[in-house]
């Protein structure tokens, strides 16, 4: 019996016939039902993994501004008469910073001007000048070279971050402007662009015997209010006419005489410039004034001009604390204080979480209460990690009276954080173990203790191991827990981190940050999330690296 | 000087281990295998009774020694110094004194201060120098007695192992004592702030207003501890993210256990797993610097207005952080249904998709059901998106585009900066911590006995 016959036969049995139309649409219908599934899946996970790449290249977008950043080699003469060789460190290198710079902008002449020039850098430059000097005291006498940062404003210029120029004309005056046009009232390109108003000129405003003295702006006042119907579009017309339009009319009206007391139909009032352009079809473009004026521009240009500036590595970023400004602020704080809490969450949960697990896996008999340590843990792995925060803030800041913001208690709380995981992880560990490697050590005479402590936590060691690293690249990015005890202190030298000093972590740094307002701030948080993304690169790398190593499959 | 006292310990508790070792192999003559143990465990009970008391000797003391000298200080300052301070003034006094110690002295401070601090310096060397005496003592004392009581009939090897027994006991209830303390420094700081505020006002108000202090003589309005508005505001935005984080994530988890080849599956799933890795403080970053201003836009361009710190937002990029742990528990659960039930399906002439969605899903539901309660709890308690990409003012509003705040904000709005132990601000944390704690804990309880009693069905 082939198998066409057996086919037809159940169909025909069952009263179904299979190679009808209907049946063939059915399973077409089901066959798309299928792929539907399938699309949507592969549509879920090109979403999430869409989402994770949004993330990251967005940060690698921004952040990568922040890793380099633009400085100026300047000539300084260090002249003996500014600095006493006696005493080095307290001559006014803010002078002679100054002088320097005022030596490649001349026209530069007035306080204001001279605070403009000297805003164009970075603040640290006379400490950088200072620090030189104390380095090369030889070299007093000569002109030097230093390469010092930009201030932020201008170090995001050279960036491209802010733009130099803006368009002159929000969106909503561009589109008032548009709905003039779009009337057709204004009319010519370039500078005849102008707009047609009807204006009378009333003999009660103008007196042909003194026209000079005319009130030629109320007229067009008058004109545009009957042209445009409200006060409030007039109000916003205003802006698009040039600021001598009253003058433009009074000429008219003294070369036209006899035009008084009649009514002009579509005079034309010329448009100031940015309309002009913008009825050229051009978009109009201003200098950016929000964050430095158009001189300081020019005074950049020209240092750019004679090839002073550059855009080495940011060094800063890595090897600064934290400041106010953005071109000095750096991680170095943030690295040592994260570094700092991790070794004492290591310290603490390491041999905690061992002995805890080995107890549980190797030694307790199941009672009440190792079940109810063990539902415990698992239930703790889950406890949200603010809650810690708040047992670290009410136990050991408060009952202990331990310091505020300190390392040694931010890694005591991320250690009670990770224990859970690394317990969890060392039981899996020391279960993949095998019992016949513990009965033939109890086999020849080890006693239970020894059979754990010389054969099974060393072949159980690299999982362990493998747990332990995860559970810290885990703890390196918590945040919330380090708030509530304060490890987000703003510390602008690094010389007295210690375990009981304040200090900040890596992750809060980044909350910092993020809360500046100053635009340089944004690449700074970026390329601050880059680095600790880093780190858990590195972390989970080492982690994963020892499981494939050194993991023994049994 | 902690530094030292811990070198000395640490040096005193290996000589004792050379010291037992060497006693006990001399006592046997050099024939080590007279001794009950090996040499090297009499050697370790010699170092554990040196080290282990010394060392919690000295963590006891420095437990004691801050508070006892700050009680000292401030009972020898004069009386008129300390009548009538709040303890905040107190502690300030105290910090103040400790400053002036290290030698930071700002302005003028008076006599008083000036010889607290010189005595607190006097004290607090006193204290260490006595701290370092007592723990040698006592190391030598251990060390001492029991070189002597090494025998050759000792039985070393017991007593050793029965301290890392104990030790591994202590350890094990260290578990459990992180769990009482949660539950005491919530419930005790809770019942402080219920002293102050009904608890009835708490959980049903619904007025949250807690940064306007309440003082006895104040004459505006008082601040206001109704939670209502944070807890609908947690429930919006964890409802948010789950509205994200489901669909994808069952699907993702679908595609992966049934569809996707295995190679696709071994690289695409640690791929989505490394959403779960990211800090959450990158996707507060992420929601504020791109989602955000996005969301805004769009909403702008289709002529609705949103706030920039909508629930919607903040929802939604929980949700991406979340899909992780929906997709690798339905995974698990739907990996879990035995293969007989999908074979079945096959052999009655069920595609694929029917299986899934008529076999599989159904058997899988409680497993899948247990993740998405894990993942409503993580949601819940999740801190720094909502920090940073929801609102701090608690409004009562379930529109998505206006922001609303969470549990978890206000935890740590309320605390962060400078805080009193005794305003009610600080406490209203507390109970919003314990709400927080409590519910978190529930959720977890049963998700996990959901899915635990289903895995037991199908072994």
């Amino acid at each position: 019996m082939t198998d066409a016959t057996l086919d037809t036969n159940v169909g025909s049995r069952l009263g179904v016939d299979w190679a009808s139309e209907a049946n063939a649409r059915r399973l077409k219908k089901r066959y798309a039902a299928n792929r539907r599934l399938q699309f949507y899946g592969l549509t879920a996970i090109a979403l999430a993994i869409g989402l994770l790449g949004t993330l990251v290249s967005s940060l690698v977008v921004e952040g990568y501004k922040a890793f380099y950043q633009s400085k100026a080699t300047l000539e300084i003469r260090l002249d003996p008469a500014d600095i006493d060789p006696k005493n080095l460190a307290d001559a006014n290198y803010r002078r002679i910073f100054n002088t320097a710079i005022e030596r490649y902008v001349p026209e530069a002449k007035t306080p204001a001007e001279k605070r403009q020039l000297s805003d164009i850098f970075s603040s640290e430059a006379r400490y950088a000048l200072r620090d030189y000097v104390l380095a090369h005291p030889e070299q007093i006498g000569q002109t030097i070279k230093l390469k010092v940062s930009l201030s932020d404003p201008f170090d995001q210029l050279e960036k491209g971050v802010i733009p130099r120029y803006v368009d002159a004309l929000s969106s909503s005056e561009t589109s008032r402007f548009e709905a003039l046009a779009g009337r057709g009232l204004i009319e010519g390109r370039g500078a005849d662009a102008a707009m047609k108003v009807s204006l009378s000129i009333d003999p009660q405003k103008v007196s042909s015997a003194d026209i000079g003295a005319g009130r030629f702006r109320d007229i067009i006042a008058d004109g545009l209010l009957a042209t445009l119907g409200n006060p409030n579009a007039v109000g916003a017309a205003w802006p698009m006419l040039r600021d001598d339009v009253a003058d433009v009319l009074k000429a008219y009206v003294i070369a036209h005489p006899d035009s008084i007391g009649q009514r002009l139909e579509n005079f034309k009032l010329p448009l100031s410039p940015n309309y002009a352009a913008l009825a050229s079809g051009e978009t109009p473009k201003v200098f950016n004034q929000r964050f430095a004026s158009e001189k300081q521009f020019e005074w950049l240009d020209r240092l750019k001009a004679q090839g002073a500036l550059s855009y080495p590595f940011a060094s800063e970023l890595l090897l600064n604390p934290t400041s106010r400004f953005p071109e000095l602020a750096g991680l170095a704080g943030a690295i040592v204080g994260s570094f700092y809490a991790l070794v004492v969450c290591f310290l603490i949960s390491f041999p905690l979480g061992i002995a805890a697990a080995v107890y549980l896996e190797e030694f307790a008999r199941r009672n009440r209460w190792t079940d109810l340590i063990e539902v415990n843990i698992n239930n703790l792995a889950a406890v949200p990690s603010v809650v810690f925060g708040l047992l670290g803030l009410a136990v050991f800041l408060n009952s202990f009276g331990l310091p505020r913001s300190a390392p040694l208690v931010g890694g005591m709380v991320l250690a009670l954080i990770t224990l859970p995981t690394i317990i969890i992880t060392t039981r899996a560990a020391l279960k993949a173990v095998p019992p016949s490697v513990r009965e033939a050590a109890l086999g020849i005479g080890a006693s239970k203790h020894q059979v754990v402590m010389h054969h099974v936590l060393p072949l159980a060691m690299p999982g362990i191991m493998t747990g332990v690293i995860i559970g810290l690249a885990h703890a390196l990015g918590e945040t919330a827990p380090l708030l509530l005890i304060g490890m987000n202190a703003f510390i602008p030298s690094i010389e007295n981190i210690g375990l009981l000093e304040p200090a900040t972590a890596l992750p809060t740094q980044i909350y910092a940050w993020a809360d500046s307002p100053e635009r340089g701030f944004v690449a700074r948080t970026s390329a601050a999330i880059l680095v600790l993304l880093a780190f858990l690169v590195v972390m989970n790398g080492i982690a994963i690296f020892l499981r494939q190593r050194f993991e023994r499959k049994w | 000087m902690f530094i030292y006292v811990l070198a000395a310990i640490l040096a005193l508790t290996l000589s004792g281990y050379v010291i037992g070792q060497r006693r006990s192999l001399k006592l046997a003559g050099g024939e080590a295998r007279s001794l009950h143990s090996r040499p090297g465990y009499y050697g370790a009970y010699v170092a554990a009774w040196v080290g282990i008391p010394s060392l919690i000797l000295v963590l006891i003391w420095l437990l004691f020694q801050g508070p006892v000298i700050d009680a000292l200080l401030l009972a020898s300052l004069p009386d008129e110094k300390t009548a009538n301070l709040s303890s905040a003034q107190v502690s300030l006094l105290i910090s103040e004194i400790k400053q002036v110690s290290r030698g930071n002295i700002f302005g003028q401070p008076d006599q008083a201060i000036l010889d607290a601090g010189v005595r607190y310096q006097n004290w607090r060397l006193i204290a260490s120098w006595s701290m370092l005496t007592a723990a040698i003592s006592l190391c030598l004392a251990g060390l001492v007695i029991n070189r002597a009581r090494i025998a050759p009939a000792f039985r070393a090897r017991q007593r050793v192992e029965g301290v890392m027994t104990g030790f591994m006991i202590a350890c094990s209830i260290a578990a459990i004592l992180t769990t009482v303390g949660i539950v005491l420094s919530l419930l005790i700081e809770a019942l402080r702030f219920f002293s102050l505020v009904s608890p009835l006002d708490f959980l049903f108000g619904l007025r949250w207003e807690p940064q306007i202090a309440m003082r006895a003589d104040q004459s505006l309005g008082s601040g206001a501890f109704g939670a209502i508005p944070v807890f609908l505001g947690t429930l919006e935005i964890a409802l948010f993210a789950m509205l994200v984080a489901i669909p994808i994530g069952l699907f993702t988890a679908i595609y992966l256990t049934e569809y996707a080849h295995p190679k696709f599956r071994a690289v695409i799933k640690p791929v989505v797993e490394i959403l779960a890795g990211i800090p959450t403080v990158v996707y507060g970053f992420f929601a504020i610097l791109i989602v955000a201003p996005a969301f805004k836009n769009f909403m702008n361009s289709i002529g609705i207005d949103a706030a920039p710190n909508s629930a919607f937002v903040a929802g939604a990029v929980m949700g991406i952080m979340i899909i992780p742990f929906i997709s690798s528990l339905s995974d698990d659960a739907i990996t879990a249904v035995p293969r007989s039930l999908r074979d079945g399906s096959y052999a009655l002439g069920a595609t694929q998709a029917e299986t899934i969605m008529q076999i599989l899903l159904p058997a899988a539901l409680p497993g899948i059901m247990g993740g998405v309660l894990l993942a409503v709890s993580r949601a819940i308690g999740e801190t720094m998106i909502v920090v940073m990409a929801a609102g701090i003012i608690a409004t009562l509003t379930l529109n998505p585009l206006e922001p609303v705040t969470t549990v978890t904000v206000q935890i740590v709005t309320l605390l962060i900066g400078d805080t009193e132990f005794d305003s009610p601000k600080t406490l209203a944390a507390f109970a919003l911590g314990l709400v927080l704690f409590t519910v978190t804990l529930c959720l977890n309880v049963i998700a996990l006995r959901i899915v635990q009693k289903y895995r037991e069905r199908y072994d």
